[in-house]
């Protein structure tokens, strides 16, 4: 028994070990004064300087945000009224459609969600750019925040709103001051993931984005297509710092918000397919 | 019932779901009818089952199924020993860390370390086998693969194997099944829902990955996802990349009827 606990442990480190060892890899070599990724001559921090110093960078890195932000903000909203249809639908199977045509957007692979946005955007006259791109974020985000609010709302007992009804709350009030302050924790985390989606968002981003504008992963992959440089490792050491962050942030969030639900009661249990 | 009457609120969702559910997929079937100078015609579908299409779409489903087989094989021991652990939660949690990183920066990654003079190439020359050529492979191909899609593979079999009644384990050990017998029998087909959904969340993107084949394949491995990409921003001629786009979507739909259940089934 305990030879075969040393033997499975041994496979677990493996996998981890594999797991981190090209982020780790990278991260180590962005120190590399060598400029090289496989012979390390000595530190330095001329790679982050240079990042940081690349005003065409900073940009992208703001539009990056900038995007992200705001496609989350409006796909969340949106996500809140169709979590709402989809309750208000009474028959099963309207409800079935709605949710199976909710969820195409999250099962389509990203080449046939970036190819078909870019006919429709070229159809309809959109210029590609920030409002491509962000009115693309804003598709792909929604179903996925639809999928966080939902069971928050179906959880919600119906004799509550019926309540504040008997109360003489309006409308406005029931949803504002009861609906809403219920089903917070599941806005909070469809943004989260929104958010993730869209600042991790290769794919569609490549094809609605035309000349001239570019998003991060973007400018990751032209770069990288180049061969290596060592201003990428410096580059993804910074968004591996940003994203742990945001991660151990938005934990610590979820756990005060509710607390009995299990720690991965968040964006784990729900994680979606890279993109 | 209550809220009988207006419902102009609900306008921007339905709205949603017409223009970028509905619409797109309908512009890619309209569009799959035409051919480059704009003329009605069937040619793509036609050119899609002529040899070099087919030879494709074969090449694609052979590297999707190995990306899926590989990927099922590593992570279903890793998700069985996860549920044996101490902490799961967190460990789970670490295993989860990685899928926030951008994927270019993974395979930017493996750039270098598959390079000519990375770390496996010099390991290679300490074993005395000698520098190989990894990159631009099929073989890197799969392996960067694998490791993108090792923890949404994980994820399902962990959440399956957790709902797993231990007792029924104990049962069949006490029933004097052998370890392996239990297994066969008993742990893999009450998991095997968790398989089902981990090996949807692997195969259907695996078909369509473009950016991997392009970084770490160079252009040697090309699946139904490269080819759309290909014909879409390369030699814009958007009919014959529809007519591909349309036979992935079909492909999926097959895929998920055949499976059955969503992709999404890490909650259930």
């Amino acid at each position: 028994m305990k030879n075969k606990n040393g033997l499975t442990n041994l496979y677990l480190v493996l996998v981890f070990a594999v797991l981190y060892a090209p982020i780790l890899y990278l991260m180590y070599y962005s120190f590399n004064s060598g400029g090289t990724m496989h012979k390390f001559e000595g530190f330095t921090l001329d790679y982050y300087r240079e990042v940081l110093q690349d005003t065409r960078l900073m940009i992208i890195v703001i539009n990056t945000l900038v995007i992200a932000l705001l496609s989350s903000a409006i796909a969340t909203l949106i996500a809140i009224i169709g979590a709402l249809a989809i309750q208000r639908v009474r028959s099963r199977r309207a409800k079935n459609t709605l949710l199976s045509l909710n969820n195409v957007l999250i099962v389509s692979p990203d080449v046939i969600i970036g190819a078909s946005f870019l006919i429709l955007f070229t159809i309809v006259g959109i210029k590609l750019g920030f409002t491509s791109v962000l009115l693309s974020h804003v598709a792909f985000s929604v179903p996925i925040a639809v999928l966080m609010i939902l069971p928050h709302l179906q959880e919600m007992s119906p004799t509550l709103t019926d309540a504040a009804r008997d109360l003489g709350a309006s409308r406005r009030d029931v949803l504002t001051k009861v609906i809403l302050p219920i089903i917070k924790p599941g806005i909070f985390s469809g943004f989260f993931m929104a958010l993730t989606y869209s600042l991790d968002d290769f794919a569609v981003t490549f094809f609605v984005t035309g000349n001239g504008y570019s998003t991060l992963s973007v400018e990751i992959y032209s770069r990288a297509r180049q061969g290596v440089s060592l201003s990428i490792n410096a580059l993804s050491t910074l968004i591996f710092l940003f994203t742990i962050l945001l991660v151990i942030g938005y934990y610590f969030l979820n756990r005060r918000k509710n607390r009995p639900a299990g720690p991965l009661s968040g964006p784990a249990a729900e994680m979606g397919v890279p993109r | 019932m209550k809220n009988k009457g207006k419902s102009y609120f609900l306008i921007p969702y339905y709205l949603w779901i017409a223009l970028f559910v509905i619409a797109p997929v309908l512009l890619v079937v309209y569009y799959s009818l035409f051919d480059l100078d704009g003329h009605l015609t069937l040619d793509n579908y036609v050119n899609f089952f002529t040899p070099v299409y087919m030879r494709m779409m074969l090449n694609s489903f052979w590297y999707a199924f190995l990306i899926t087989l590989f990927s099922l094989l590593v992570a279903y021991p890793a998700a069985y020993l996860l549920t044996r652990t101490k902490h799961k939660q967190l460990w789970l949690l670490l295993i989860i860390l990685p899928t926030w990183i951008n994927l270019l920066l993974k395979t930017y990654a493996f750039i270098g370390i598959f390079g000519t003079f990375g770390p496996v190439n010099n390991f290679f020359g300490l074993l005395g086998i000698g520098e190989q050529q990894i990159l631009f492979t099929g073989f890197s191909f799969v392996f960067v693969s694998v490791y993108i899609f090792i923890p949404f593979m994980i994820l399902p079999i962990f959440s399956a194997l957790e709902e797993l009644n231990l007792s029924l384990v104990d049962a069949a050990r006490d029933l004097g099944a052998s370890g392996w017998t239990t297994f066969r029998r008993v742990i893999f087909p009450l998991t095997v829902s968790g398989v089902r959904s981990g090996c949807m969340a692997v195969f259907i993107p695996a078909l369509s990955l473009f950016m991997i084949t392009r970084l770490i394949a160079g252009n040697r491995v090309i699946t139904l996802g490269t080819a759309i990409e290909q014909h879409f921003l390369v030699t814009q001629d958007w009919g014959m990349g529809s007519t591909v786009a349309v036979f992935l979507i079909v492909i999926m739909a097959l895929f998920m009827l055949l499976t059955g259940g969503s992709r999404k089934g890490v909650r259930q």
